[in-house]
């Protein structure tokens, strides 16, 4: 179920700005990659620009290729909405449907596929919910609305709803920075488990959890206000912390910038 | 006398400095804090005479009444004895605002949803623009053009209705005309769409981002992601709309007085010609009243005011319970 991501020369942008500049790097399957720099560097931007969501932004558009095994994301008779269906997404804050309740929530996904038999539903929330390590604390009370849960449960509610669909990558945009300390433990944890099974990438604003949870790290930077963020090195998890090849991808964690 | 109390108030201000800073009263805040007072106790003191006035007129109307006023369907308080009763108002009024309200609000919805998500940027401005100026035609044009241009074109959608729709009661009839309830109801959606199209279409505007990425990135397409994200959020803002249509449909005078020829009675076949509503109907025949008749007129409108003031309660306690979910 994990696929194999492959950027050349990516460029986007919003209207006129120029966000990231000439992107290329591979994102192996059943592994995590940490997209790790400072703020406004473009690691949401580029993260975005995986699963075709950088583009529902009035104005913004892209450049360049992102193959997902042997398929072109930005082929021309791909279509979007196909694209998100095989990418899922979790947002830095938790964002489940306000209406709706925890069940509804996660079979979300599973009725715009047209999943309709109700068996068949149960079965698939249930697993998903177990996967997002939810299902103990929500089993009892599936009907209630999922605004109602704790920030931290509705981040994996989040994630329950993404993986129940089953995607090929599941990308992750700071899943953890609304979070206490307790829940981003939970959801690292979750993170470990799902790599199992998926191409999981993240976007971390804390070195330590990209430490933690990533068996590769890339470092972004941007030369200065204005100018696009550029990849600075990506490499493994162990070696960017401890050797890099870059001066700044040193600098920025050893906290001699910024 | 004012020096006396500036002493004063320096004399207070050391022994309580905290408590003073709280009360910046200048005379500029009282002349205004009692201005404003002053024009509230106003609007309601004449809130209040009218409401006596018209109680006033009312009741030797009502007392010379022979008939039920709340159960009769006659209307004629000019004659002697008085006989009337708000029946076929109220059934008119209530039937041909509803029904309005029916045509109106899916179409409002659809052209809100085009402006907000469908149509391309540039255009979506200027075509909220042209829906927010319908709302300030006058309702005697939309009269006009009901009774000159809609009317005559009813007259076949009508007997199609009829002919097609006949085994429900309310389209049923042997005579579907031009001049009934059902062409004063679509007069009345065309004038209440605008203002449920513009405010749904504020709501809509309103779903934050958050929402509408979460549907987007489940790979919803744009119709699926406006009924996961959308609709749920701007749901009680529509109704609350709607109910402000509604409320506007009922007290509608001029467009549905020119539209609606006059026929006695309760008639469930909205098709025939005839029909009346509370507004319509004092606007009709308040000049040639007697004063009985006028008194009637004044009693039904007060029935008329009641209904608006229970529909507008609603909506306003619809609309504050979509706080909740924000
Ligand atoms: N919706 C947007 N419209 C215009 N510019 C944006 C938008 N989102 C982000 N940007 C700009 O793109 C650049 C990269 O932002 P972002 O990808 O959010 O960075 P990061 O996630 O690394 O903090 C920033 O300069 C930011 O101002
Ligand atoms: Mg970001």
């Amino acid at each position: 179920m994990a696929k194999r991501i492959e950027v050349s020369g990516l460029h986007a942008y919003y209207g006129g700005t120029h966000a990231i500049e000439d992107i290329s790097m591979t994102v192996e399957p059943r592994s995590v990659t940490a997209f790790i720099g400072p703020s406004g560097c473009g690691k949401s931007t580029f993260l975005r620009t995986l699963n075709r969501m950088h583009e529902v932004i009035p104005g913004a558009r892209v450049e360049g290729k992102v193959m997902l095994d042997d398929e072109d994301l930005y082929g021309p008779s791909v279509d979007p909405v196909a694209v998100r269906r095989t990418v899922g997404m979790v947002f830095q804050r938790p964002n489940p449907f306000p209406t709706m309740s925890i069940f509804d929530n996660v079979a979300a996904g599973l009725k715009l596929n047209g999943v309709r038999r109700k068996s068949q539903l149960d079965d698939i929330v249930e697993e998903s919910l177990k996967g997002a390590n939810l299902w103990e604390e929500v089993k009892d009370r599936l009907g209630k609305p999922g605004a109602g849960l704790s920030g931290g449960q509705q981040q994996r509610l989040c994630i329950a709803r993404a993986i129940a669909v089953q995607p090929q990558v599941l990308l992750m945009d700071e899943p953890c920075s609304a979070l206490d300390p307790i829940s981003t433990l939970a959801i690292e944890d979750l993170i470990a488990k799902l790599k199992n099974q998926y191409t999981i990438v993240i976007v971390t604003h804390n070195m330590q959890q990209a430490a933690r949870v990533s068996d590769r790290t890339a470092f972004f930077n941007i030369a200065g206000t204005g100018k696009p963020g550029k990849l600075i090195e990506i490499d493994d998890t162990s070696k960017i912390f401890t050797n890099p090849e870059q001066k700044a991808t040193e600098d920025y964690i050893t906290g001699r910038f910024g | 006398m004012s020096s006396q109390s500036g002493v004063d108030a320096a004399v207070g201000a050391r022994h309580r400095a905290p408590g003073r800073r709280l009360s910046t009263g200048q005379a500029g805040d009282r002349i205004f804090a009692g201005a404003a007072r002053g024009s509230g106790i106003l609007v309601l003191a004449i809130m209040a005479a009218i409401a006596v006035f018209l109680v006033w007129k009312a009741i030797p109307a009502l007392q010379a009444n022979k008939a039920n006023f709340l159960t009769s369907q006659d209307w004629n308080p000019n004659a002697t004895p008085a006989k009337f009763g708000i029946v076929q108002l109220a059934f008119g009024t209530v039937v041909s605002s509803a029904l309005a309200l029916i045509i109106a609000t899916p179409v409002a919805i659809g052209i809100a949803l085009f402006i907000a998500f469908y149509s391309p940027r540039k255009l979506s401005a200027g075509l909220g623009y042209v829906v927010d100026l319908l709302a300030a035609v006058p309702s005697i044009v939309y009269g006009l053009w009901g009774l000159l241009v809609l009317a005559p074109h009813m007259d076949g959608v009508s007997k199609i209705l009829n002919t097609v729709l006949g085994w429900i009661p309310f389209f049923g009839g042997d005579s579907p005309g031009k001049n009934s309830i059902f062409t004063a109801s679509v007069v009345l959606a065309i004038m209440i769409l605008p203002i449920i199209s513009s405010i749904s279409r504020e709501v809509f505007l309103q779903v934050p981002r958050a929402n509408v990425e979460a549907a987007l990135a489940l790979g919803a397409t744009r119709w699926e992601m406006i009924r996961l994200s959308v609709l749920p959020y701007g749901r009680s803002g529509v109704i609350g709309a709607s109910m402000l249509g509604l409320g506007r449909a009922m007290g509608e005078t001029i467009a549905v007085a020119m539209v609606l020829t006059f026929a006695p009675g309760v008639n469930v076949h909205i098709l025939e010609d005839g029909g009346n509503t509370f507004a319509a109907n004092i606007a009709k025949s308040f000049g040639e009243a007697t004063s009985t008749g006028r008194g009637a007129l004044i009693a039904s409108g007060l029935v008329l005011f009641v209904i608006t003031l229970v529909v507008n309660m609603a909506a306003r306690a619809v609309v504050a319970r979509r706080k909740e979910f924000v």
